[in-house]
């Protein structure tokens, strides 16, 4: 069922945004799988089975996107995921990532019972996701939270992803995204990374 | 040089009309968004630029054979490209390309008997620049032409440079309109 065609990786350091040059650039990484969607052309009610065809594919991205951004795993402080849907499938087939690229990065980043400041696991907030149907190269914008706490302000962000060429109407583009840090000017105040106190994935 | 940005991309084909590619066909492509010393005046000499050219060649040329996970040698095709901000011209872009570009990226992937094949023009943020591509060694090679798309969201600002450099491991995917092959190559002259 799965049918990998293509798959295109980016990562990027952000030395500044005209100010202040960052100590460390800020990294960030995200990888883009073209598949053959199954589906194209036809309404399929049960489309299921493919959710839970995608969870190996799920994993094998976020571990090659993790090698490909070279850093240890606990530096990963901000994730996203997305899709795009060839113009011969609908929507609905976009959203069958949702689990599996969650799950993939969760299982990645996720441990429990460290004990680090109170911190009871990693990788407790919901992966942002944002999913549309589009022609060849059409450009998604995969949004970033933090990956402990989705209201921590200095780490709302997104990332362009875009591949030339894909997806044909038959195809589905699936996103994962990851990055290291902060924006890398950020000073809008709100909740900070070292404030998280709750643990509940929000705060 | 003041880099603001560097972007690196591998975009690996496995599949195309159907049928498999064995081993896939990879490009990996390094960019760096960088100030333009010049932006906004006249300067007859455009040395800086040069400078900050020969050492692009070498930064992104090595980028790029990292991202590939290749030793140097297995290199097979090159390009390279400049998008330059609309308060610089396009000679910006001459200068940083055609100098002194070519000889460190030539040391990153080997040899390189070849021309660098090149684009370049100006443009705003988001503007995409096809890269062109072809064999390392033998400019004729005609299963390695190619490009490669490059593009980054947020530049070049109007003072700013976008500079590419593309390096594959491979040709097309599924090369079959006949020309000079990769086991016919002498790699003397840079063209057969």
């Amino acid at each position: 069922m799965i049918e990998i065609r293509r798959i295109l990786t980016q990562v990027e350091d952000i030395h500044h945004e005209f100010g202040p040059s960052a100590a460390q650039p800020l990294r960030r990484g995200a990888i883009a799988a073209v598949l053959r969607n199954p589906f194209a052309g036809r309404y399929e009610a049960d489309i299921l089975p493919m959710m839970d065809a995608l969870q190996p594919l799920g994993l094998q991205l976020a571990q090659q996107l993790h090698a490909a951004m070279d850093v240890p795993a606990e530096r990963i402080e901000g994730y996203g995921k997305g899709a795009i849907v060839g113009a011969a499938g609908e929507l609905e087939h976009g959203a069958l990532w949702h689990v599996p690229g969650g799950y993939a990065m969760r299982e990645l980043l996720g441990f429990k019972d460290e004990g680090k400041g109170g911190q009871p696991g990693n990788a407790l907030a919901i992966v942002p996701s944002t999913k549309k149907v589009g022609p060849p190269g059409a450009t998604l914008d995969v949004p970033l939270t933090h990956i402990n706490a989705s209201y921590v302000r200095s780490h709302f962000d997104a990332i362009e992803v875009r591949v030339p060429g894909a997806p044909a109407a038959d195809e589905l583009v699936v996103i994962l995204a990851m990055s290291c840090g902060p924006r890398v000017h950020a000073r809008v105040g709100g909740l900070k990374a070292s404030e998280i106190s709750k643990w509940d994935g929000l705060r | 040089m003041k880099i603001r940005k560097l972007i690196v991309q591998v975009d690996e084909t496995r599949i195309e009309m159907g049928k498999s590619i064995e081993p896939p066909t990879r490009k990996a492509l390094a960019m760096a968004v960088i100030a333009n010393p010049y932006a906004g005046r006249y300067s007859e000499n455009l040395d800086e630029l040069i400078a900050i050219g020969e050492e692009l060649g070498g930064l992104l040329g090595d980028k790029c054979v990292q991202a590939l996970g290749i030793p140097p040698g297995q290199a097979h095709s090159y390009g390279k490209a400049a998008i330059v901000g609309e308060a610089g011209e396009l000679e910006h872009a001459a200068a940083i390309l055609h100098p002194k570009l070519g000889a460190p990226l030539r040391k990153a992937v080997g040899k390189g008997a070849a021309l660098v094949p090149s684009a370049k023009k100006r443009g705003g943020l988001g503007t995409a620049i096809d890269v062109p591509l072809g064999h390392k060694d033998a400019a004729f090679v005609r299963s390695h032409f190619d490009a490669m798309e490059a593009r980054v969201s947020d530049a070049p600002r109007a003072d700013e440079i976008v500079v590419a450099v593309v390096v594959t491991d491979s040709g097309r995917p599924l090369p079959r309109i006949g020309g000079l092959q990769v086991n016919e190559i002498k790699g003397e002259d840079g063209l057969r």
